[in-house]
């Protein structure tokens, strides 16, 4: 590794290949977001210049809120993203606290139980789902989706926060039950404080994934009223194909959010991440 | 737990801290996963439901209507597969090789940036690329025009040929950062000294990647290859946001996803039918447990791991 500080053409190359790879990730992103604000003409005239003053426009951006319900969907996103997080966490905390804690028969067969769909999608059981979500009254609600995701979270969250929950120092706890703490009190005040990063770390992995989902907006939840962001700008999009601004300030109004949510907790991904979290 | 006396009663906090966490995975993944299984011997008539034993796979894979477009997914979905192999994960391997460099500057930049078309929907990369590859807008021309290529050039979306290799490669595009920080943080877990040792016995830069760092990554990249191909077998979304439920053009992007998504929930004139959806997705379940089994004990259980 001295080598390459060595051979500053070692570095070059380092930094050229980066650089390209950066260029090719970004170009996409940055060709959409520039031309969202641009007039059709400008789009297609001079699809790679930046807007000046002839060529800005706002008319996708008005044509967008106009004609698409983005706050509805946006709200939806929230809702759903938020809420099945806080079951995923809460409910993945429970029982790895319980896994982590206590020994009691079928420990570890309860653990291996958990830890199958970490590696089976849970796609697959999609028929049964939908079923089942139509016989009790949940399709074309957020709860369905909610219901979804936390079961699909669940796996590996239990496996990632046990891990960590065996690492909390015995002496605490025990220290707690001799002060006469309740277990449900030592969980929620001695224990859950102290595996917060841990939990980040659980939150950041699912948070992506859920809010950019397609498939289960498109099968348990197409109504208007209950669209996803993700689902809601794939439908506008595929109404208004030909409407370039439209669609490109659309594109450029998804991004948006997730982009925040990156700037936000990229640290906390990274980390979890490089932590070993996922080996 | 460490009195004696509580051992024989039920000691409820341990029901109460898993019951919830249990039910919800019991009732919303596995028991849908077995019902979709067992929904696969079932079929429907006069709106009864009807067990027919293993008639739909018979159809499945006799009836060539039913078989041509099963292989057909199969077939794209095994090519998907192949050129995620084949060009994410290299592509990633070499990212991180660099990016692990001690001494590179602006490492978090590049790795925070290369990241980002990970975080972005489906939705917006298959329309992202959409646009960017239309012969209308001509981004995609315009650019190869530039550096004297544009005979290379062709409607890559839209030809029966070139489309599924061009999805899987926005595919790769999007998922590159992966493979990427998997390896970064496996090769940053690799002791100083080792590398260090190996520079004594003057093993240093390409060399110590291929002797000293690539056998330690080995187990990661065995992980990365396992989750690529759940990934892939389970993939959908890219396909059809940019291609549509039939996955055109004539088919030649429908993967197992796709196929699934179509059969059970029906598509323009053809109605769902949720018995043979829930066959396609046995099949699928088949895939995938094949292939995590043939990591697990085919792969994994022969790979050393080395403890530092």
């Amino acid at each position: 590794m001295n080598a390459a500080r060595q051979n500053p053409l070692n570095t070059y190359a380092a930094h050229g290949a980066l650089i390209l790879y950066t260029l090719i990730a970004l170009f996409p992103v940055f060709v959409i977001i520039i031309n969202s604000f641009k007039t059709r003409k400008a789009i297609f005239r001079e699809p790679l210049a930046l807007p000046n003053a002839d060529s800005f426009s706002l008319i996708g951006y008005e044509t967008v809120l106009k004609q698409g319900d983005f706050f509805l969907y946006f709200q939806n996103s929230m809702i759903v993203t938020v809420g099945s997080l806080f079951l995923i966490l809460l409910f993945g905390a429970m029982a790895a606290f319980a896994l982590a804690e206590y020994r009691f028969k079928g420990n570890t067969l309860m653990g291996l139980y958990l830890a199958l769909g970490i590696m089976i999608p849970i796609r697959i059981g999609t028929v049964a789902i939908l079923e089942m979500m139509v016989q009790t009254g949940l399709v074309n609600t957020l709860w369905a989706l909610i219901l979804v995701y936390t079961a699909q979270g669940l796996p590996l969250a239990v496996f990632i926060l046990s891990e960590f929950m065996r690492q909390v120092s015995d002496d605490l706890k025990n220290a707690g039950r001799i002060d006469g703490l309740s277990e449900y009190r030592i969980f929620f005040q001695l224990v859950l404080p102290l595996v917060r990063p841990a939990m980040a770390t659980v939150a950041v992995f699912n948070m992506i994934p859920i809010w950019n989902d397609l498939w289960f907006p498109l099968i348990l939840a197409p109504a208007e009223e209950v669209k996803t962001l993700t689902l809601g700008s794939q439908v506008f999009i595929g109404q208004f194909v030909t409407d370039w601004n439209a669609v490109l300030s659309a594109l450029s109004l998804a991004i948006l959010p997730v982009m925040a949510l990156y700037v936000i907790f990229s640290r906390q991904l990274i980390r979890g991440i490089t932590s070993g979290a996922v080996k | 737990m460490s009195d004696p006396n509580t051992h024989r009663k039920i000691r409820w906090h341990i029901i109460v801290f898993l019951a919830p966490a249990v039910l919800v995975y019991t009732a919303v993944m596995i028991y849908p996963l077995f019902n979709t299984l067992r929904l696969s011997l079932f079929t429907e008539v006069d709106q009864q439901r009807v067990y027919v034993g293993l008639q739909n796979f018979r159809t499945l894979f006799g009836d060539t209507v039913w078989s041509t477009q099963f292989w057909n997914a199969l077939g794209n979905n095994f090519w998907f597969f192949v050129i995620h192999m084949l060009v994410q994960n290299p592509i990633g391997i070499a990212l991180a090789a660099i990016l692990s460099h001690p001494k590179l500057r602006f490492a978090a930049f590049y790795r925070s940036a290369i990241f980002i078309p990970t975080i972005l929907s489906f939705v917006i990369v298959g329309f992202a690329w959409k646009l960017i590859l239309s012969p209308i807008w001509g981004i995609a021309p315009g650019m190869l025009d530039a550096v004297g290529l544009k005979s290379l050039y062709a409607p890559w979306l839209g030809k029966e040929e070139y489309a599924l290799t061009t999805l899987s490669l926005v595919s790769v595009w999007q998922f590159v950062g992966i493979p990427m920080m998997l390896i970064y943080a496996a090769l940053l877990s690799i002791p100083d000294e080792i590398l260090e040792a190996a520079e004594v016995e003057g093993i240093t830069g390409s060399a110590a990647f291929w002797k000293i760092k690539l056998p330690l990554i080995l187990p990661s990249i065995g992980i990365i290859s396992i989750l690529t191909f759940v990934a892939n077998f389970n993939a959908f979304d890219l396909i059809y946001a940019a291609q549509g439920a039939l996955a055109g053009p004539d088919f030649s992007t429908d993967i197992l996803g796709t196929f699934m998504y179509r059969t059970f929930f029906g598509f323009q004139l053809q109605l769902g039918d949720p018995h043979m959806g829930s066959t396609i997705a046995s099949a699928m379940f088949a895939i995938i447990l094949i292939g995590v089994c043939l990591y697990l004990f085919g792969i994994q259980s022969r790979m050393r791991r080395y403890q530092f």
